[in-house]
């Protein structure tokens, strides 16, 4: 199959789906009377200078999110716990960074090391749960989310203060701040320096896993476990490997905004992160070009929505079910698009077998 | 006729000739009685050695029953879905669709109909999920997600346009709801609760848990149990269940013998979800009184680890649901102190294993479960209370407990999570 | 063809079934006369299970008619067979091993007898005027293969069948199983069943069939009487030409111990021992023959050699080195090439292309490898390579893996496992479901291989194959290696008493 035939099949799945989450998303609003045209006004608009940087800080991060659980992913493994990770982490982090041991940058460096192994660390419970003990990493990783929401809450009670209503971590130092980079010439609003963090992790996850033996051996894990068994792949090294690599990425979620711009955890901080994440990986087929566009299209969205409650009356909540029709419709077209190729591809072996009759031994 | 003497099996030469059915399930059943009796004795233990009365009170027994139902019958549903081979990971979203349509039916039409609508609204979920699994093949953990993402998004949205503006309802929460009819078993409700009070070791303890269930029970538990009488009876005894069943374990070979494979699944998973819509109904119902945005909280999940627990088996799946129904309810009481007596029973329970683990000579796993037990021993006696917030993760951190120690146990349906297409079998 | 006195049990004109690419079935004219054992013959690919699908209501035919017993019909599903008289046992069991030999019975079939006491009492009268000796209660995971294989045929009787097509019945049995079942079908046809019966073992076929019909490249070439032709005959008629024989030249072993197994055990996770005390040696330039009924340890002996299961005792040790503590990557590194039993499962990446599946196994070597890197360019040579000089058909090495037919998908493998120079070839079941033409390039490159110096431990349900291609026989019986043959002088009689134990017996009382 032509390189151009297959990236058209590819790009027709999500095109599918959004065409179908806008759809359900029309419908459930005529369904409980609101105006459809309203809402599409408000959500299609074009955004101000100021909400473009919000949706490209807020698709970072979501980026990073998605990355977490498509390494998991690409392994057939769903760590569903990207949450507890990504919480657990920015805490720590903030945490640490708050203290001030280190000067300046260097601080903001190794609070960055502390969230990505205090993630790494908690991914590593459900890891070590799996290895040794056999208990699927589904189930472990959702009770970690909570056990992490509990232990959280305990420590910033512990070692949090107090600041008006709110409690959170001592304040970082001004001088371990990330700056922001001027995006859009006269916007005054600034993209989180870290934003850099997310191309970072991107790049190195298309070279890790295309590029590398080690990628290999977790493609071929997720692929078929039993024949990456068969060619010498310790797939219990593996899955405790990917799903620290997993946790250590989930560590990066809360670190451009940590020191982009809140400074220190807080009890407000922004939950569902970490399963945003898992559906932004699904959109994007655990593809790294992919990741980025679903991570764009759920910024869009959720920025576009805040201004639903006052301009159109709507509830923005009716987004969440917008990006839930995307997930579970790009998931059931990327299945019928690879089933349709399978076909195709078989039909193009048959034809190049021009030295073979036309019979042969099916294999689906 | 004949045959070769000398051709049977060799490969089974091994194997332990396995019992009789009919025996297997004797078995079973008083496995359960047994583990009840010994959950019974350790709960009786730990209220004399610790002194905290409330874990074993009436109250916290009722309390737990009301926790533990949603938590069974969300699991039950899970159980119709594995046993047909569809893992369903989207329990979660289908018990909050459940607890929408119970908070918006029952509201307007009243208790019944809240039943019904709820049951209608999870089947919903389930109905989707089931189109996505198995007409076209999505991988069940997948189609899971989604579908939760699905629900938590759809119910925070219809909530605002059903209760916004109704009278104790608010964009997050329905108005109070009319309760379900309750009853009392009649004489010993009241024989039971005196017994109880008496303070006698055990059988106090036995007494309090009868009383638990005679005093003040809701028309929805005795349904609830209903339901688990039901599901064993149709899975186990009737030829609707075998085909079920056999859809979970063999695909191909009940598509060899003519049974519609995609036609039970649809079915088990619809089922699934109705199960859990009954789920969220007795949520918002009878645990609480009214629909609340992020009510189901994980439990969901936890249904579907009670069922794992339960390997697969409606009995099994109960007395998971009690344990973490009893760890939650141990905590919403008095709270730290209950729990904290707990904390005597895990680190009893992770010295046994030890020492279980000892004899059967795994001297490291019997380290490191003595470590653990100890630490969790010293952790007992340096502290009086728990914090609240480690108080909320207990029936997390049992199940997680729970499941380390004995999944390597567990035998989940063989084709469990699978992919089926049809015309694939022989 | 007759078909001028009675009508025809079942009759197939005109059938074509195409896949995605193949066409499965075309222009299929068969007609089988009742109370008959008619034979399907055919190699590998020819069609056959695809036709005897179509017939069973699997799979819809896309062109030509069915008829049974005169009539027209078309089936929707194997329901609509099964109400027509119709029932097949698999090639591979349709079995649920968690269910007992009861609940597998009457699944489906549930409205006969119920599935309580009375369809026990059924399946018990059946058990035993069959002399299947099977209880209604165990649980069919605890039965052996000749056991599985009565419970299917319980499961066809079960339902009345009078049309019972068998697909490859014997490629699993032991020659002393073979003449039970055929045994049990002689009976059958006593009593009138009509019985189809495919097969790609002419003696078999020619012992047992009243009337042959011949496929070839999904057709149906010609229908034989058993006692008008040879089995040479039948071979012209399957391939265009005489079968490929696995017949080896002179030794070619040498005086160098390659692969040396000593006292090994092996473990399952619940403690019981698959193997115990398992010796053996193989030499450069020389082919061990594993022969065993399957699951007696020969899945296990070959996982022990390759690292994929530890040993609980003894010794591995690879041309004079331990490997008894390697992982299976040093093991493969070290030379062993392995030609897994189940490709599909353990030999391929069927969702990726063919050169990414030229880098599985060699991870960590040139030409696919550089460093910590994966050397994409050569790996995409390299499988060119394989695709060239082993004939592997496909359009090109992007093509992925799951696209290929099964005899090509086999050669790719071989390929890459004789790549690397390896020392040690573990060939598990290296012809299963493969073309005679794939067949027999893969016994060449095996037999050229061991000239030049590579050791072989060869593990096959093919006895003839075994006989043909091996220096040496040894047999595991029960997770030990019991009795040593000399392939010269062996009958497949003897392999078959050794395999099954009734040979130990024999000496034992002797």
């Amino acid at each position: 199959m032509s390189r151009a035939r297959r990236l058209g099949l590819t790009l027709v799945a999500p095109l599918i789906a959004v065409v179908a989450a806008a759809l359900v998303t029309s419908l459930v609003l005529l369904g409980v009377g609101e105006s459809v045209g309203e809402f599409w006004a408000v959500v299609l608009s074009v955004p101000s200078s100021r909400l473009m940087v919000t949706i490209v800080n807020n698709a970072s991060v979501l980026y990073l999110s998605g990355l977490a659980a498509a390494i998991g992913f690409r392994m057939n493994l769903f760590n569903i716990g990207v949450e507890g990770q990504y919480r657990i982490a920015t805490f720590a982090g903030a945490y640490f960074a708050g203290l001030a041991l280190l000067p300046g940058p260097l601080n903001t460096v190794v609070a960055i090391a502390v969230a990505m192994v205090v993630g790494a660390g908690w991914a590593g419970i459900a890891a070590v749960l799996r290895v040794t003990r056999g208990v699927s990493e589904v189930i472990s990783t959702i009770m970690l989310n909570a056990i992490a929401g509990g232990l959280v809450a305990f420590l910033l009670r512990e070692l949090g203060e107090q600041q008006g209503q709110i409690r959170r971590t001592t304040t970082i130092p001004e001088s371990s701040w990330v700056p922001g980079i001027p995006l859009i010439p006269g916007e005054g609003s600034l993209v989180y320096g870290l934003v850099l963090l997310a191309l970072l992790a991107g790049i190195g996850y298309a070279v890790v896993l295309n590029r590398t033996r080690f990628g290999f051996d977790l493609r071929a894990t997720g692929e078929s476990e039993t024949a990456a068994v068969a060619s010498g792949v310790n797939v219990k090294r593996m899955t405790l490997a990917a799903l620290l690599l997993s946790g250590a990425v989930a560590g990066l979620i809360g670190m451009p905004d940590l020191f982009g711009d809140s400074h220190a955890y807080g009890s407000t901080i922004q939950v569902g992160l970490g399963f945003t994440g898992i559906a932004v990986a699904l959109v994007g087929r655990n593809h790294p070009a992919g990741i980025a566009l679903g991570a764009l299209i759920f910024a869009f969205l959720s920025v576009q929505s805040n201004a639903l409650g006052i301009t159109a009356g709507i509830s923005p909540e009716i987004v969440a079910v917008t990006q839930g029709v995307v997930v579970l419709s790009v998931v059931i077209a990327y299945e019928v698009v690879r089933r349709y190729q399978l076909r195709i591809e078989q039909t193009e072996v048959a034809r190049a077998l021009a030295r073979a009759p036309a019979v042969s031994e099916v294999h689906q | 006729m004949s045959t070769v003497a000398g051709a049977s099996a060799p490969g089974a030469a091994g194997a332990p000739q396995p019992a009789g059915d009919a025996e297997h399930r004797s078995i079973r059943r008083s496995k359960l009685s047994v583990w009840l009796l010994l959950g019974l004795l350790t709960l009786a233990s730990a209220r004399v050695l610790s002194g905290a009365d409330d874990i074993a009170s009436p109250g916290t027994l009722r309390a737990a029953l009301t926790l533990a139902i949603p938590i069974a019958l969300a699991g039950l549903g899970g159980l119709w879905s594995e046993r047909a081979g569809v893992v369903n990971i989207g329990l979660e979203g289908m018990m909050i669709l459940g607890t929408l349509g119970a908070g918006y039916y029952t509201f307007h039409f009243g208790v019944w109909a809240g039943l019904l609508g709820a049951m209608a609204f999870g089947a919903i979920g389930g109905l989707l999920h089931a189109t996505a699994t198995v007409v076209f093949g999505v991988d069940h953990i997948v189609s899971g997600v989604a579908i939760n993402i699905i629900a938590a998004g759809a119910a925070a949205f219809l909530a605002e346009v059903f209760f916004s503006g109704l009278p104790g309802g608010g964009p997050t929460q329905s108005p109070a709801l009319p309760n379900a009819p309750r009853f009392d078993v009649p004489g010993l409700s009241t024989a039971a609760a005196d017994l109880a009070a008496r303070d006698w070791f055990l059988l106090s303890d036995a007494a309090s848990a009868v009383a638990a269930v005679t005093t003040g029970m809701s028309v929805f538990t005795l349904l609830a149990l209903a339901a688990f009488v039901g599901t064993y009876w149709v899975l186990w005894h009737t030829p609707f269940g075998l085909r079920l069943r056999s859809c979970g374990e063999s695909p191909t070979s009940a598509e060899t013998l003519g049974v519609n494979v995609y036609r039970y699944k649809m079915i088990a998973v619809t089922a699934s979800g109705a199960l859990a819509g009954f789920a969220g109904c007795y949520l918002a119902v009878v645990a609480s009184s009214g629909y609340a945005n992020g009510q189901t909280n994980g439990r969901g999940y936890i249904g579907l680890a009670a069922m794992i627990f339960g390997n697969w088996r409606p009995g099994g799946l109960l007395t998971g649901s009690l344990l973490f129904g009893y760890t939650d309810a141990a905590r919403l009481r008095s709270g730290g102190e209950s729990v904290h007596a707990l904390l005597l029973v895990v680190a009893a329970g992770l010295l046994v294993f030890a020492l279980w683990q000892l004899r059967r000579a795994r001297v490291a796993h019997a380290v490191a479960f003595a470590v653990a037990g100890g630490v969790v021993l010293f952790w007992f006696l340096s502290t009086e209370t728990i914090p609240s917030d480690f108080t909320q993760m207990t029936p997390f951190v049992a199940t997680l407990l729970v499941l380390a120690l004995f999944s390597q146990r567990l035998r989940m349906p063989a084709a469990d999570g699978q992919r089926y297409r049809r015309g694939e079998a022989g | 063809m007759s078909t001028t006195t009675a009508t025809a049990a079942v009759r197939l004109s005109g059938i074509a079934k195409r896949f995605p690419g193949v066409i499965a079935n075309h222009d299929v004219d068969v007609t089988i006369a009742p109370g008959t054992v008619h034979a399907l013959v055919g190699e590998n690919g020819a069609g056959k299970s695809t036709l005897m699908k179509i017939l069973y209501g699997v799979q819809k035919p896309d062109d030509g008619t069915v008829e049974v017993g005169g009539e027209r019909v078309s089936f929707a599903s194997p329901a609509d067979a099964i109400a027509r008289g119709i029932g097949m046992v698999f090639q591979h069991f349709q079995l649920a091993d968690n269910l007992t030999v009861l609940e597998n019975v009457v699944l489906g079939a549930e409205k006969r007898h119920g599935i309580k006491q009375q369809a026990r009492a059924e399946i018990e009268r059946l058990s035993s005027a069959y002399g299947f000796g099977l209880d209604p209660d165990e649980l069919v995971e605890s039965l052996g293969v000749g056991q599985r294989q009565r419970v299917e045929i319980l499961k066809v009787l079960y339902r009345g069948a009078r049309v019972i097509i068998l697909d490859e019945p014997t490629a699993v049995l032991v020659p002393q199983e073979v003449d039970a079942l055929f045994a049990n079908l002689r009976e059958l046809k006593r009593e009138g069943h009509t019985l189809v019966f495919i097969s790609h073992k002419l003696d078999e076929v020619l012992a047992v069939a009243d009337e042959i019909t011949v496929l070839r490249q999904g057709t149906t070439v010609a229908t034989v009487e058993p006692s008008s032709v040879t089995a040479h005959d039948l071979a012209e008629l399957m391939v265009g030409a005489e079968l490929p024989s696995p017949s080896t030249a002179e030794s070619t072993v040498t005086d160098e111990v390659v692969l040396d197994v000593a006292g090994l055990r092996v473990d399952d996770a619940a403690g019981r021992s698959l193997l115990h005390g398992v010796s053996l040696r193989i030499h450069a330039g020389e082919v061990l023959g594993i022969a065993g009924v399957e699951g007696n340890g020969q899945t296990e002996l070959v996982e022990a050699v390759i690292g994929m299961r530890s040993a609980a005792a003894g010794s591995v040790s690879l041309g004079g080195d331990d490997v008894t503590g390697w992982n299976t990557r040093r093991r493969r590194a070290a030379g062993i090439g392995y030609i897994p039993e189940d490709r599909h499962r353990h030999g391929l990446l069927l969702g990726a292309p063919l050169w990414e599946n030229r880098v599985l196994g060699h991870q960590t070597r040139p030409p696919s490898a550089r460093g910590v890197w994966i050397n994409r360019a050569g790996a995409v040579d390299d499988a060119q390579r394989i695709v060239d000089t082993y004939d592997v058909r496909t359009p090109g090495v992007d093509t992925n893996a799951g696209a290929l037919s099964g005899g090509n998908q086999q050669k790719f493998i071989v390929g890459r496992e004789m790549s690397g120079d390896p020392v040690l070839l573990v060939a598990a079941h290296p012809t299963r479901g493969v073309d005679v033409g794939a067949q027999a390039a893969i016994w060449d490159q095996i037999r050229a291989a061991r000239r030049q110096g590579l050791a072989v431990l060869l593990v096959s349900a093919d006895l003839d194959e075994l006989i043909g291609l091996s220096d040496t026989i040894r047999v595991v019986l029960r997770g030990r290696l019991t009795d040593e043959f000399d392939p010269q002088t062996v009958t497949p009689q003897e392999l078959g008493s050794a395999m099954t134990g009734a040979g130990a017996q024999q000496q034992a009382q002797s």
